[in-house]
């Protein structure tokens, strides 16, 4: 049964078309970077008029396997990670490669994997064919036999012919058909295998260590500006507030001998500076990392975010398991930061938090969205400051924000 | 009234002893950690104890702590905590299912020196003082729809969260108290809850419904 559900399951015609399409492809891919390769190399030699060719050679390299790993994940539905730019040593003047370039093994990988688009397409399609229309004919050759010119098929100089025969056609025929499925999906995985192998950069430790490398710097980058902005609020908020309120208690006690009713005023604002000033420190505590966090982790410190905002929000948390404390503080910080997004450009009538763990040590899933104006700017030093925190603890961010509406910010944060 | 005090900051200590005491209050005792606030409160039964969250040694709810015992262990005293910031998960804590004789404020409000005597006098006879950003996170996550309240009833649930009786609704909304009256009924209704005749079994109906 499951056999027959796969000649038309969508996954066996996906993979069909995959090989389909890295047929043709590979043969886009192959004529760029052989000629490319070629003419570089030999303008080298003339004049050094062959480098920014061989430059232009990688970056299509670079690009063919950025629309490699696009085709893959779409009909595949494999994932292969791309290599991040900053790990990779890039080009003087935007043309002329590196000679570091020469080291890398994502170079080498792009341009392998160019080469060898072409044929494992071709054997993958040649394969799959062969056997999806071996298996056809086989299987229904006993309708046609005799209506052929020579009276039947013919192996060699035997003629084909019979009940037997026939029936034995049949059956080896479907046995076919029915193994055709399971070889163009096997195909097809091995392909991703070999992929990932030739453009993904995950089992490299070098490239590992430089990522690790650049997301500590934003970290580290990412706490220096909180710890400024923290300096900033405190300043231009509790700091003026308490001096503001310092001054009229000087001007209050100057008065009380002479004008006891105006002193009496500016007490009474005073007091008032006194209470505001209270406010903005909790706020910014709140901010920052509020005790409740530690103590009764996110549940119970979201409630206080959500009456904080203006615009109504509704919270929903299912962390069975409570993950480390950098990613509660890093979740916390995220919806923290949506929700002051929400309140000051949304326009939003309504926003919606979901926080849910997954398995154990497992993920934890954060996504706030709202109905407001969308367009948020995912270079905003807000937003930025965030992708660098989720990269700090391995985390995926996606911020999805079309003008008009809706925004959904989301990550997806392993617990381990 | 008489009053033991936990607070581990010696200068909120001192002025809270002296807010109560010119208040015409008699401070039993002041203590700074949790198990001294025990055994002062073993040894003069209090009408009331105000009480920080955070005390010695571990900084983080002792104080809660303490006060829970205290509710448990001696029902006619009064228990109002303080803290420097308010959350709805302790206040369902400090709350669950017997909100009489139970405050839960934040630090500053002992700024309004008379809304603050009034919270305690309310706690100290079996009434209950709920921090207005506490009802306001209850409101945030109530279980239940409100959307069917008018924003003059939610007005009114916040106070009736808190705590305060009609008059004092009245008060703070400058209306009179057959409005308040009215909204109260309306609110019930809407809500679906059985109207309380005393001021507490009503907040025990309110926060209940909101989910604590």
């Amino acid at each position: 049964m499951f056999l027959l559900c796969d000649l038309v399951s969508p996954r066996t015609w996906l993979a069909m078309i995959s090989h389909l399409a890295g047929r043709f492809l590979g043969i886009a891919i192959m004529v760029v970077v052989v000629t490319g390769l070629s003419l570089g190399f030999s303008l080298l030699v003339l004049a050094l008029t062959g480098l920014p060719i061989l430059g232009l050679t990688l970056r299509a390299a670079t690009w063919c396997a950025a629309a490699e790993r696009a085709r893959l994940s779409l009909m595949l539905g494999v994932q292969i990670p791309a290599w991040p730019a900053e790990a990779r040593a890039g080009y003087r003047w935007g043309i002329v490669p590196r000679w570091r370039m020469l080291t890398e093994r994502a170079t080498w990988g792009e341009l392998g994997y160019g080469l060898m688009r072409l044929p494992v397409s071709a054997i993958a399609v040649t394969l799959s064919v062969a056997a999806w229309a071996a298996g056809l004919v086989a299987l229904t050759l006993p309708l046609y036999n005799s209506l052929l010119p020579s009276g039947g098929a013919k192996v060699g100089d035997f003629v084909l012919g019979g009940t037997p025969r026939m029936t034995a056609s049949a059956v080896i025929g479907l046995l076919v058909l029915l193994a055709a499925p399971q070889l163009t999906r096997g195909l097809a995985s091995a392909d991703a295998a070999l992929s990932r192998r030739l453009l993904g950069p995950r089992r490299d430790l070098a490239a590992r260590v430089t990522e690790l490398e650049i997301s500590r710097e934003r970290v580290v980058d990412a706490a220096e500006t909180e710890r400024r902005r923290i300096e900033r609020d405190l300043h231009d908020g509790a700091q003026q507030r308490l001096v503001a309120l310092a001054m009229d208690l000087g001007r209050a006690k100057a008065r009380f001998a002479d004008d006891l009713d105006a002193a009496a005023g500016l007490v009474d604002q005073a007091h008032a500076q006194a209470k505001e000033a209270l406010v903005e420190l909790r706020n910014l505590v709140r901010g920052v990392h509020p005790p409740v966090l530690t103590e009764r982790g996110l549940d119970a410190a979201l409630s206080g975010l959500a009456a904080l905002c203006p615009v109504p929000v509704e919270v929903h948390v299912d962390v069975p398991v409570r993950p480390k404390s950098s990613v509660e503080a890093v979740g916390y910080f995220m919806v923290a930061e949506a929700l002051t997004n929400v309140a000051k450009h949304s326009r939003a009538s309504h926003a919606k938090v979901v926080v849910e763990g997954h398995g154990y040590p497992g993920t934890l899933t954060v996504m706030i969205s709202d109905d407001g104006v969308g367009g948020a700017d995912v270079h905003s030093p807000g937003l930025s400051g965030l992708a660098d925190r989720v990269s700090g603890v391995d985390g995926r961010l996606s911020v999805e924000s079309p003008s008009g509406g809706p925004t959904i910010i989301a990550a997806e944060l392993p617990c381990g | 009234m008489r009053v033991v005090i936990a607070e581990d900051s010696v200068l909120l200590r001192e002025g809270l002893t002296r807010l109560l005491t010119e208040a015409g209050h008699e401070v039993a005792a002041a203590e700074g950690d949790a198990e001294k606030f025990l055994r002062a409160v073993a040894a003069h039964t209090p009408d009331a104890v105000v009480v920080d969250v955070r005390m010695p040694p571990t900084f983080t709810d002792e104080g809660l702590r303490a006060a829970l015992m205290v509710r448990d262990q001696w029902p006619d005293t009064g228990v109002l905590v303080l803290s420097q910031w308010v959350e709805e998960r302790y206040a369902t804590e400090l709350i669950s299912g017997r909100p009489h004789g139970v405050g839960y404020l934040l630090k500053d409000r002992v700024a309004d020196v008379a809304e603050f005597l009034d919270a305690l006098h309310r706690v100290a006879t079996g009434g209950s003082a709920l921090d207005p950003e506490v009802v306001a996170q209850l409101l945030a996550r109530s279980r239940h729809p409100l959307g069917e309240l008018t924003p003059r009833e939610r007005e009114v649930l916040a106070l009736m969260a808190e705590g305060r009786s009609n008059s004092a609704i009245a008060a703070a909304l400058v209306v009179g108290s057959g409005a308040v009256e009215k909204h109260i009924n309306n609110i019930f209704t809407k809500l679906g809850l059985a109207p309380g005749d005393r001021d507490h079994r009503r907040v025990l109906a309110v926060l209940r419904y909101l989910g604590t």
